[in-house]
This record gives C-alpha cells, sequence and structure tokens, in this order.
C-alpha cells in the first residue's frame, strides 16, 4: 500500500524532530518510569494505554508484551507515538512534573515498541467468529480504522468508504511530516487491515457514488468518520492569486506530492491554531528563509500549543501578533499581504495597516464543518460518529478512542451485549 | 580533623579502607595505584599453589536498571607465581610502609602452612588473613569454605598459623553457615588476632534462559559462584553485628561485604568493623572510589564530633537485641506530607497490596488517606515513595506502658490491640 505513494514527495526531505530511541536509552527511561498506582498518564490519554505497564515491560525486556499492551488501546499506537501532543497528555500529567525532574518520555517509549512491533511483524490480534453482521465505515481516517479493527475482533464484518484514493485520512494526508511521513502512514493502514475482513472502498464519495440509503440497505449498522470539510476561505482581496493556498489542502499536496517552494523567499501562514504552527515549520523546512505567522490575537491566546509554537521560533520562524490580513496583492501571484493591526477586542485599528512580502501564503483558519451529513443522518440509531466529524477536529488519539468506543457501542446495538 | 588511623586486630593502616583480597590486590602495581589512590591497606589475592582460571569469571545481578546491584565469581585464588608474588609485597612494602599489606593465604598441610607464613612475613606482611572462605572451586579441594565451615579444621589451621607466623593473624570467615558465632569462636580458639568477614555467598547468579546454562557459562556448563556486591551488604551487616555483640567473641573484625561508599563503611563500623575492606565496587568503579568514603567518613566524624574510630566502633551494637526486648507497645504511623504528595499512589499499592490495607485513594484529591487506626507503623509506604520527606512514620502516644514479649510472658505486661489483624 506505502508503494501507492510518490517517491519524490515534498515531505521526503523532513528528518525526525523527536528522534528513535536507541535501546539502552529506552531501557534507561523505562527504568525511570515510577509505576505509579491509577497513574495519571493513564487518564490524560483519551485511549487510556496502560503507560505504567508497557513501559515496565520494555525495561523487562518483554517488549512483544509492551507492543500488545498499547495496541490493546490504541491499534494507532503506532502513529500516536509520533504525533500525539504528549506534553499536554500523558507526559503532561506524569508525576515527576510535580517533583520538578524531567517527565518520563512516554511517547519515545511507545515509538519504541511499536516500532519494534512493526519491524519484526508482530501481530497481536485476531478477528472474532464471524456474526454474520455487517458494519458500514463513511470516511477512512484514524476513527474509521479504529472501528473497524475493533469490528473485526468483535467479529462483525467492516467495510470502509473513502473517497481519496489513499486510505488514513489526515494521518496520510496532514500529519507534520517531521513527525510521520504518509509512508508510515500506510505501513500501519497495512497492519491493521491484516487483521482480516475489512473490505476498503477507495475513490468511493457517499452522496456520489453511494447513497446513504445504499449503504443503509447494504449494512446493519453505519459509522461516520468523515472528518471536517475544505479549509476556511478569508474571503478577501487576492485570495484567487497563485500561491494562496488553503493550508489543510497545501499540505496534502506536500505529503502525498510535489509543493512548488523553489525559490520562495517569503511565506506568510494566517492562523494560530495547529495547523498554522504545522505550516510555519513545514515552509521553514521546506527551505523558506523568512515564515511569518500572522495571529489576530497575543501568544497567550492562540489555539495551538505554545510547545509546538516555542520549537517553531526556535526553527527561525516569526510571528505577527494582533494582525489580520485585509488584501493578498500581487501580479498573478501573490507578492504582499495587506494587513492592519487588531486591538485587544481583536478589532482593526484605524490606519495601522501594513504590508509584508509573501511568495507563498498558506491559509490556516479552519476547516468546514460536515452538517448536513449530520443532518442527515441525525437521529438514526443503526448510525454512529466519530473522529473530528465528532468533535470537531482533535488528534488522531481522539479519533481512535472514539472509533474504538463506537464499535462497541455499535457491538451493543448489534447484538444486545 | 578527625583522626582515621586504624588499629585492626594489630594491623595498623592510615585509614580503614582496605582493598579485600581479590582481582583489585592481585598485584604491585594495582595495589601500588590502589595506594596512591588513597586506600589505607590491601589484603593480596590469596597466595597458594597457584592455579588456573576459566574463561568467563563473573556474573553481575541487574536491578530495575542498575548494573551489578550484586555480582558474583568463579575466579580462584592467585594464578601467578609465589616469587613473584612476594617479590612484589617486598617491593610494595619497601615502597609504602605506613600502608598496610595483610597477605592472604590458602593452602593444604601443615608443612604448606608454615613455609608460606614464614615466606609471607620475611616479605614484609604486617598481617596474614588465612582464607577459609573461598566457597567456589577451591573449597571441592578441602580448602577455603571446606574449612571455615568445620569449626575443629578452622581452630587447628588457626593455631598453627598463629604459631608459625609473627605477625598478626586474621581468620576470613564464610557466610555459608547456618550461625555465624561458632565459626568466629573456633578461630579465637586457634588464638587468631581477628577476622574478617564476609567472605561470598555461595551462589548462582543466573541463567542464560535460550541456552539452558547457568551464569557466568564456561562453554556448556557453569557452576556455583561466590555472591558478593551491594546486595550482600546486609547479610553481611548481622554477621559482623552477630560477632560483635557475642561476649565470647571480643575480636577485632574487619567488615566485608557490599562496601560500597562511606556510608556503608560507617554501618560496618558501628557493627563492630575496625577496618573494612572492599573489593566488588573496586572491580566496578575503580580504585578512585575511595576518595569518597574517606571523605565522608570524615565529615560523618566531624558532625558527631568524633575524634577517633574506636569513638563510634561498634557504638550500634548494643542496640542490636533480640525480637523478644522489643517494645510492642511503641507505635508508629505513616504521615503524608500533603504538600509534598506527587499522588503517584505506591504507597497505595504497596500497602493494599503488600500491607495491611490501610491506605487509600481519596475522590476529592490526589493525596491518598491514611487510616492510622490501621496503620501498624510498617514503613512499606514511606520505602515506597518516590518523595524525599515526604512520607513519615510519626510516634503516636498510647495509653500502654512499653510492654515486650518476653515481659508479656513473663510478667503478663499488657499489650495494646492489635491494629491491622482485620
Amino acid at each position: 500500500m506505502a508503494e501507492s505513494l510518490a517517491r519524490d514527495r515534498s515531505e521526503s526531505v523532513f528528518g525526525d524532530f523527536k528522534g528513535a530511541y536507541t535501546r539502552e536509552q529506552a531501557v534507561a527511561e523505562a527504568n525511570r518510569c515510577l509505576f505509579c498506582t491509577d497513574a495519571p498518564c493513564i487518564k490524560a490519554c483519551p485511549t487510556h494505554i496502560d503507560i505504567p505497564q508497557f513501559i515496565r515491560k520494555i525495561a523487562t525486556d518483554n517488549l512483544r508484551g509492551s507492543a500488545r499492551t498499547i495496541f490493546d488501546s490504541n491499534i494507532l499506537g503506532m502513529s500516536c507515538a509520533r504525533v500525539c501532543p504528549v506534553e499536554v497528555l500523558c507526559v503532561g500529567d506524569c508525576v515527576y512534573n510535580a517533583m520538578h525532574m524531567p517527565p518520563i518520555n512516554i511517547g519515545k517509549l511507545q515509538r519504541f515498541s511499536t516500532d519494534t512491533a512493526f519491524e519484526r511483524d508482530w501481530k497481536f490480534f485476531e478477528a472474532g467468529p464471524d456474526t454474520g453482521k455487517s458494519v458500514g465505515l463513511v470516511g477512512g481516517g484514524p476513527a474509521s480504522l479504529a472501528c473497524a479493527h475493533e469490528l473485526r475482533r468483535f467479529g462483525h464484518q467492516a467495510t470502509i468508504y473513502e473517497k481519496r484514493p489513499l486510505l488514513g485520512g489526515l494521518n496520510t494526508t496532514g500529519v507534520a511530516p517531521y513527525k510521520m511521513k504518509a509512508d508510515r502512514a500506510m505501513e500501519e493502514i497495512e497492519w491493521i487491515l491484516s487483521i482480516g475482513g475489512i473490505d476498503v472502498k477507495t475513490g468511493v464519495e457517499v452522496g456520489n457514488q453511494i447513497s446513504v440509503d445504499e449503504l443503509e440497505k447494504a449494512h446493519a449498522a453505519l459509522f461516520f468518520g468523515v472528518g471536517l470539510g475544505v479549509d476556511t476561505a478569508m474571503k478577501i482581496a487576492g485570495e484567487d492569486l497563485m500561491n494562496v493556498f488553503g493550508a489543510v489542502d497545501w499540505i496534502e499536496k506536500m505529503k502525498t506530492g510535489r509543493v512548488t517552494t523553489e525559490g520562495m523567499k517569503h511565506c506568510v501562514v494566517v492562523g494560530g491554531g495547529n495547523t498554522a504552527l504545522d505550516c510555519v515549520r513545514e515552509a521553514r523546512g521546506l527551505g523558506i528563509e523568512r515564515v511569518t505567522m500572522l495571529y489576530r490575537g497575543v501568544e497567550s491566546g492562540m489555539s495551538g500549543y505554545i510547545h509546538e509554537w516555542k520549537a517553531a521560533e526556535t526553527e527561525g520562524c516569526r510571528a505577527e501578533w494582533q494582525a489580520l490580513p485585509i488584501a493578498f496583492e500581487g501580479k498573478g501571484k501573490v507578492e504582499h499581504v495587506k494587513c492592519v493591526r487588531l486591538d485587544a477586542q481583536k478589532k482593526p485599528i484605524h490606519g495601522s495597516e501594513f504590508s509584508i512580502d509573501a511568495d507563498l501564503v498558506l491559509i490556516a483558519i479552519g476547516q468546514a464543518k460536515l452538517d448536513a451529513v449530520k443532518l442527515a443522518i441525525a437521529g438514526k440509531k443503526h448510525c454512529f460518529i466519530g473522529g473530528d466529524f465528532q468533535n470537531g477536529g482533535k488528534e488522531v488519539v481522539n479519533a481512535a478512542a472514539e472509533g474504538k468506543a463506537a464499535a462497541r457501542a455499535i457491538h451493543t446495538y448489534l447484538t444486545g451485549k | 580533623m578527625p583522626d582515621l588511623s586504624t588499629n585492626c586486630g594489630g594491623i595498623r593502616s592510615p585509614n580503614p579502607f582496605w582493598l579485600a583480597s581479590a582481582p583489585p590486590a592481585n598485584s604491585a602495581g594495582q595495589v601500588q595505584r590502589a595506594f596512591d589512590a588513597g586506600w589505607g591497606g590491601a589484603v593480596w589475592k590469596t597466595l597458594g599453589v597457584p592455579i588456573q582460571n576459566v574463561s568467563s569469571r563473573f556474573g553481575g545481578h541487574n536491578v530495575r536498571g542498575v548494573q551489578a546491584a550484586g555480582f558474583n565469581n568463579i575466579e580462584l585464588i592467585t594464578d601467578r607465581s609465589l616469587e613473584i608474588n612476594l617479590k612484589e609485597i617486598y617491593d610494595t612494602k619497601k615502597k609504602y610502609p605506613k600502608h598496610a599489606i595483610i597477605v592472604s593465604l590458602m593452602v593444604e598441610t601443615k608443612e604448606e602452612w608454615k613455609d608460606i607464613i614464614k615466606k609471607s612475613v620475611d616479605a614484609g606482611g604486617d598481617g596474614l588473613e588465612l582464607n577459609f572462605g573461598c566457597p567456589h572451586g577451591m573449597c571441592e579441594r578441602g580448602m577455603g569454605s571446606a574449612v571455615g565451615q568445620e569449626p575443629k579444621v578452622n581452630q587447628e589451621i588457626t593455631s598453627w598459623a598463629v604459631e608459625y607466623s609473627k605477625v598478626p593473624v586474621l581468620v576470613k570467615l564464610t557466610p555459608n553457615v547456618s550461625d555465624i558465632v561458632p565459626h568466629g569462636l573456633a578461630a579465637k580458639r586457634g588464638g587468631a588476632h581477628g577476622v574478617s568477614l564476609i567472605n561470598t555467598i555461595k551462589s548462582i547468579i543466573g541463567v542464560d534462559i535460550d541456552r539452558f546454562v547457568p551464569e557466568p557459562r564456561v562453554g556448556g556448563l557453569s557452576t556455583n559462584g561466590g555472591y558478593c556486591g551491594q546486595a550482600v551488604k546486609p547479610i553481611a551487616l548481622h554477621m559482623v553485628a552477630a560477632l560483635a555483640r557475642e561476649e565470647k567473641f571480643g575480636l577485632p573484625i574487619s567488615g566485608i561485604g557490599g562496601i560500597s561508599n562511606w556510608r556503608d563503611a560507617v554501618e560496618f563500623m558501628l557493627l563492630g568493623s575496625s577496618s573494612v575492606q572492599v573489593c566488588t565496587e573496586v572491580m566496578l568503579r575503580g580504585y578512585r572510589v575511595v576518595e569518597d568514603m574517606i571523605e565522608g567518613l570524615e565529615d560523618y566524624m566531624r558532625a558527631h564530633e568524633f575524634q577517633k574510630l574506636d569513638d563510634f566502633i561498634g557504638k550500634a551494637v548494643p542496640a542490636y537485641s533480640e525480637w523478644g526486648n522489643l517494645d510492642l507497645n511503641y507505635e508508629t504511623v505513616a504521615k503524608i506530607d500533603a504538600s509534598k504528595c506527587i499522588g503517584c499512589h505506591l504507597c497505595v499499592a504497596a500497602c493494599q497490596d503488600g500491607a495491611h490495607q490501610c491506605i487509600w485513594l481519596q475522590d476529592t484529591t490526589h493525596v491518598p488517606r491514611v487510616d492510622e487506626s490501621e496503620c501498624v507503623g510498617c514503613n512499606l509506604c514511606k520505602i515506597v515513595c518516590p518523595v524525599a520527606d515526604c512520607i513519615s512514620m510519626v510516634e503516636v502516644k498510647n495509653d500502654f506502658q512499653p510492654a515486650t514479649w518476653n515481659e508479656h510472658v513473663e510478667q503478663g505486661k499488657p499489650l495494646r490491640p492489635k491494629k491491622g489483624a482485620h
């Protein structure tokens, strides 16, 4: 499946931001873990991985057991090890923080275990005895994958409908490449699908190639993990100039194909969320010298993670706080962004207009919500939802947790158990 | 400045830190480097009829990432010629006249003992140490612990050595006995000037679980070795103290067994050791560990205003008693300092699973609650707590007068109600 990706993808230039542990490093770190009772890290993980147990098993050289512990809670544990914002989840709640000591590097330990499992091609789960029930899953992202895998453990048949040619959703097309590249996401999907009995139909969009009615006829229950819609537009002058892109759209091109950055000297990213933070680091990583994030509010008001912004700053990215673009200007291609300064209430300050050079603009101010789909399935007891579609846009680990929880709910719906 | 000068059974050294008879004291080059690093004495690796050793001699027992918390070896006595060893002892003693060189010996017949003792004394040895302890290899040939386990043989050979020697004789005892006291008394009856203990403990350090062979592996076989290192310290402390408090004994003791730092040394001395011997920590970290030992000991002595070692050698021996003399009405309970608690709840698991179920999780706070009416004061929570001084064991007053088990049985003294016996 990974071979279906282009080889010369733009994301290929990125290295690993956090790097992998050697065995010695992993064991040393694992031995620091206190093996807390009722551990705060478990509670902080949306999938509630038994973190002290998987870490103890690294220390005792029971790597198969360690990986099993992780995957039993989160079948996407390999990618979550790389992409989770552990700083605000498990690691952020490690008791060592309270001792003002370095917290356990849970993400890197999880990566060590799960990478080992992939390297050695360990498989842990078998499909349950066939129940004769079939579930359709709309959207092929992390929520649906987690849901489908759990359904198979219960013995239900699963069919995934994905409109793109590739499965994985944002895990394949959206994750910052210095955390994980698309080929690794594809390997994970292949590994998940190896449980067998998950039918995959790509290039099929519900509403176009197939209707909800048809799905309802074909399946006893449906799961919708369709994510979010297209990038939100600024709706200002010059947005149609060349080299002005919606962020999610541009990232997808960068990860699955090629984007042009050659000769570009200044990238402007609009927004203050995590997609904007990914964009500035990615533009910088692709060699653009000056990368500026434009955000309406102040640093402390960003919705993006502060640890990501600090990393971006370290990499040379800059920000214009309390700034709003009012027009993109240029002849055919974008050349400048005209901005206005905002006050504390995010209201434009009269006469504060300024202009900055830009030969690439990425707009990261959100994505459309697919409310029409929600409306179409509202109140239907056989329809279940999860992932960004349900939570409005969170982490892969949230999607994995919701997909798995949905599978349990579906199982109860189908069997009464 | 505290005075560290040492006298153990008449053997004097500038400080109490001696290299034990083992690989670190195998040759003049090593012993002289050790003296330069600060060691006060060295017990030269056991002389006897030179042996042939195997490849693969040591094994480590790793504990939660700490390598070789316990250690074992299947190496035998010296494999160097007697002449070379004696010449090197002579040269080293010439060069370091104030340092103690104790010659460890192990031979079989009376004639052999007579011969090797004369040569050792002539070479300048300040004392002799009779190796009655080695629990592997040599004991199969009727030496080492085979002698140490038989009080009559111990006494007899000791008496030969004392007869032939012009310098003090220490007897090195094996811990591979059910009670150390008769063996110390045997050495005393033989005329020994002191004892050193413990030698290593008979052990198998581990098993190669894929080859199905114990470790250390010599080809397809292994054998039991001598266990040592930090893990054996509690066993050694007990044996040292058992002799130190024995009224009929009264000989100086050179303490050995897992001593790795100044604090270990102080503990051995408080339980009656006049000097301490170190091997494993040097094998794992080198001679320079002695710097901390000397400095820490001096600092400890300054803090307690001890001028000389005799001011505290044996000071904890009177407090080592029988269980039957412990006050059953002395009562402590665990107190958790809420401001220090990090919420790891190791104390909860320890108390619930491993003790008497008196520490409980609470809904309203991350700080566990101690049910003091059930707390038996066992210390387990304090032992597992990773935060310094977060859990303390606090003495609580009760309405009962002190009463030991012996007093309860003999005099009917009343005991407080049991806690945690639900």
